[in-house]
């Protein structure tokens, strides 16, 4: 789902979707050629015209991902990928670059309208119908891996806050990039990591300065255009001392055969008494009713509270992929610092999800809230999968964890597998979690009001979901509730 | 695989002889097996575990009149894997019945690594069988061990026909450092209800790696209660199946750990046909360099409509070295269920303590109450009045 579209015009596309963003944009690709090897990854790096260490440091992920092998714990099913038989690079033709919105090809602009982003700045603020005074957003869109335009770049530089693709930073801001990069998930963390650091494209780079609060909402989002490339996006976020930045990720990709590989890393720094906020609706192509194509999105998302008193928030609404596999992890190694998951994940037809968190706990004081809703429908498999850890200097550690599951239908599954793990007697843990269909009376009841049993359906999943979807931005809350009553069409009746 | 080398390796293939393939080719599993993640076998492998020699039945006998047990109806002896026939006795409407491997237990416990050594080396343990609507009232049973260097490979089973009852307290119990890895596979038929109480308390230096495998049919019950307190390292592994419709399991369980021991309470709950329940109460208190481990799951097939599943794992810390690893899994397959888990982990609450030392008690005590107050509720779980107080004896302090 795009960020802000909240026209009553897109409201109506959805409402009649199957995969209302299932369309195809011919541009020009310039394209590197199939497989995976070294060559390939000094060609991403010649490409982006990146500086001798950062060909470097890929080549060492590069070097650490022959060595490892794929992970397969996970409770998903798929058959083996053929990572040779992917293109690594794929780049939107231009001519010398466009100096403003005119000189974009014109079927880019299509796509972004098909989305429903207004890009132009004066539209961003203005065109959402009888939104009144809304809170101004960056758009920083990413389109088959090359950032094309951004936005906003003034008001944010103005405030010092430095919000760009992070192949702009690395040549610009060598110094934060070389500091931070791979430094919350180290290029051999696992697989997928690996493998992203090797060939990563674009993605964005956020630095908020100590004590500034960022003046808008920073938003990224990511399509997936043309067949057969893998989008190995790379996020970093830095939060200076007392700063404070929220930033939302939202994605769609176009319907197509092939299964697709996703495999991003963001990255999270928080400082002392800095908080981060990052919010994410997902909602990729989850393949067609009989799970054929689909994406397969396999994320390592993790963010560290580096100084005392620090925070990160991570919210997620992941409806879409065929396969999701992503953990959003927090490692509260600052005194007193505070890590929350909040998330719901909506299966549908022939999708699996293992998703779920990790809360590492280092420093005394440290809190940590999981909050996760799972729902499925059809034939899908759903697992929130977590792990609580209290160090043993995690003194008075507190972690409080939730899941509840919402099995809609006989054909599919739902599992909660946490991982519970208390080095420190001071420390408290609590988890409960929660399996059970939508209650008779509850259907009953709406039924009796005059609702359909979808709209039933959708009003008793929301209630389900709201202590999630409250922790979203404004914008990004209504296009969810929206989004989950259309992920589960066709699950009842 | 470097653990194939190792000096236990090469014992346990030696003795398992041409079946030795059912000890799978991996060595004891390391931390890297999900399973043993939290209980990893390495520190087994360097010893050349020998067959345990027999014992002097008049030094058990000895030993079992130390036990004070409850009054029973029978009572089965077992000293370093054998049979003691002259200390043993059975109610007369009992009976000895041969079982082959062919029996249901076995496709439950398969890939099972504990099920896999027993098999590999399975010596000929009690072979009970209840009739059709008889009760065989309180059974005891006695496995002793002892030495160094020895493990024992026990290979029980239990068939309660339809309607029989028979409650059976399990005590495993030994001195040195030994090996113990008893199975123990369970029937009950249609309205079959077998009560098994487990009061594990084998030599604080032993390893062990018990497991369970129970089959229920309609109407049936197993309820098994672990009191989980020997061993340097010591898994009590439950499987419980709930087969016919209406069934129902209780897996409890107490584990007392100190010292630098592990205790581990691993269990899955089958559910496997409609409108069955299961409870779970796990509880465990670690003190010194103690480390717990609990690992639960509850599977509910397809199938297993109008599921009704509840498993509560609480743990109390009770020292700064201590440490709890908890799993509890939910794998769920089917709509109409009602399933939960909770888990905690901490120390004694504070308020509570404030609260009784603001009456007078010392700290010391007040600890003790606040303790027993928390496993207290685990052993009234224990529906065999003279067996909860017997198992209440066993707690520290005495309640």
């Amino acid at each position: 789902m795009p960020a802000v579209s909240e026209t009553r015009e897109t409201v109506e596309k959805l409402a009649k979707s199957n995969y209302e963003w299932g369309f195809e944009t011919n541009v020009e690709m310039d394209l590197a050629p199939k497989g995976l090897n070294e060559d390939i990854v000094r060609l991403i790096s010649a490409r982006k015209k990146e500086p001798q260490w950062m060909l470097e440091w890929r080549l060492k992920a590069f070097r650490a991902w022959q060595e490892m092998s794929e992970p397969n714990w996970a409770k998903v099913k798929h058959p083996p990928i053929d990572y040779q038989d992917a293109h690594y690079f794929a780049q939107p033709k231009k001519k010398d670059g466009p100096k403003s919105l005119d000189e974009v090809d014109p079927e880019l602009l299509k796509t972004y309208e098909k989305l429903g982003i207004p890009l132009h700045e004066q539209e961003m603020l203005a065109g959402v119908e009888g939104a009144g005074q809304k809170t101004p957003v960056a758009v920083d869109a990413v389109f088959d891996s090359v950032s094309v335009a951004t936005t906003f770049r003034k008001t944010l530089a103005e405030a010092g806050v430095i919000f760009c693709p992070i192949s702009e930073a690395i040549i610009e801001h060598p110094e934060l990039v070389k500091k931070y990069l791979g430094t919350v998930v180290p290029v051999a963390d696992n697989f997928f990591s690996a493998l992203n650091s090797a060939v990563f494209t674009d993605g964005s780079f956020v630095y908020v300065p100590k004590g500034v609060r960022c003046p808008m909402e920073l938003s990224t989002y990511f399509r997936i255009n043309a067949r057969n490339t893998g989008q190995f996006e790379r996020t970093l976020i830095i939060a200076e001392d007392q700063a404070t930045v929220s930033y939302l990720e939202g994605c769609t990709a176009p319907q197509r055969d092939e299964n697709q590989l996703h495999a991003a890393v963001v990255e999270l720094v928080a400082m002392e008494d800095a908080f981060i906020k990052y919010s994410t609706v997902q909602n990729w192509y989850p393949g067609d009713e009989n799970g054929k194509g689909g994406i397969y999105n396999f994320v390592t998302k993790r963010g560290i509270c580096k100084g005392d008193r620090a925070r990160i928030s991570w919210t997620q609404v992941e409806t879409g992929s065929a396969i999701t596999w992503k953990y959003p992890s927090c490692i509260l190694a600052g005194k007193g610092s505070v890590g929350e998951f909040y998330s719901v994940a909506v299966t549908n037809g022939h999708q699996q999800a293992d998703t779920g968190t990790k809360m590492i706990h280092l420093a005394p004081d440290t809190r940590s809230t999981i909050v996760a809703k799972t729902i499925s429908a059809g034939q899908s498999d759903s697992t929130y999968r977590g792990l609580v850890r209290m160090q043993p200097k995690a003194r008075n550690g507190r972690n409080f964890t939730q899941c509840d599951s919402l099995l809609i239908g006989d054909q599919c599954g739902a599992h909660t597998v946490p991982y519970i793990e208390s080095r420190n007697m001071s420390a408290r843990i609590e988890h409960e979690a929660t399996t059970s269909k939508i209650s008779e009376d509850q259907l009953f009841y709406c039924r009796s009001r005059g609702f359909s049993e979808e709209e039933a359906v959708g009003l008793i999943v929301n209630g389900f979901c709201r202590e999630v979807l409250k922790e979203l931005p404004m914008e990004f809350a209504v296009e969810a509730q929206k989004l989950l009553q259309i992920s589960l069409e066709g699950s009842v009746g | 695989m470097s653990e194939n080398s190792a000096a236990a390796w090469q014992a346990l293939t030696g003795r398992a002889g041409e079946r030795a393939a059912l000890l799978g080719t991996e060595g004891l599993p390391t931390r890297r097996v999900e399973a043993w993640h939290y209980t990893p076998l390495q520190s087994l492998n360097g010893i050349a575990w020998q067959v345990a020699p027999a014992l002097d039945d008049a030094a058990v006998k000895q030993r079992i009149d130390g036990l004070n047990l409850p009054t029973h109806d029978g009572l089965l002896v077992f000293a370093n894997g054998r049979f003691c026939k002259g200390l043993s006795h059975l109610p007369a409407c009992m009976d000895v019945q041969e079982y082959g491997d062919g029996s249901a237990v076995q496709p439950l416990l398969a890939g099972r690594f504990s099920a896999g050594l027993n098999a590999a080396l399975r010596q000929p343990g009690a072979r009970l069988h209840v009739p059709v609507g008889k009760d065989a009232g309180l059974i005891v049973m006695v496995s002793l061990t002892e030495g160094n260097g020895v493990s024992t490979h026990l290979h029980h089973s239990i068939t309660l026909d339809e309607g029989a009852r028979l409650t059976l307290l399990d005590i495993q119990l030994g001195e040195g450092q030994y090996l113990t890895n008893p199975q123990m596979d369970v029937h009950c038929a249609a309205n079959a209800h077998l009560s098994h109480v487990t009061k594990q308390v084998e030599s604080r230096e032993a390893a062990r790696l018990a497991i369970v495998g129970a089959c229920i049919g309609e109407r049936g019950n197993y309820d098994s209660f672990t009191l989980n307190q020997g061993g340097v390292l010591a898994r009590q592994e439950v499987v419980s199946q709930l087969s016919g419709s209406f069934s129902n399991t209780n897996v409890n369980a107490i584990q007392l750990v100190d010292g630098s021991r592990l205790n581990d309470l691993s269990s899955m709950i089958h559910h496997a046909s409609p409108d069955c329940t299961s409870r779970q109460t796990v509880r465990t208190v670690l003190s010194e360099n103690g480390q717990g481990v609990f690992q639960g799951k509850i599977l509910v097939d397809q199938i297993a409509q109008k599921t009704d599943g509840y498993q509560m794992n609480q743990a109390l810390l009770l020292s700064e070295k201590a440490q709890m690893n908890s799993k509890p899994e939910l794998e769920i397959y089917a709509d109409d269920v009602k399933c939960s888990h909770g888990a905690t982990v901490g120390a004694l609450d504070e308020d509570q303590l404030f609260y009784l030392r603001s009456r007078g008690v010392l700290e010391e005590q007040a600890r003790d109450m606040l303790v027993q107050a928390f496993l207290l509720e685990t052993v009234e779980l224990v529906e065999h009045e003279s067996l909860r107080d017997y198992l209440l004896k066993a707690l520290p302090g005495h309640v």
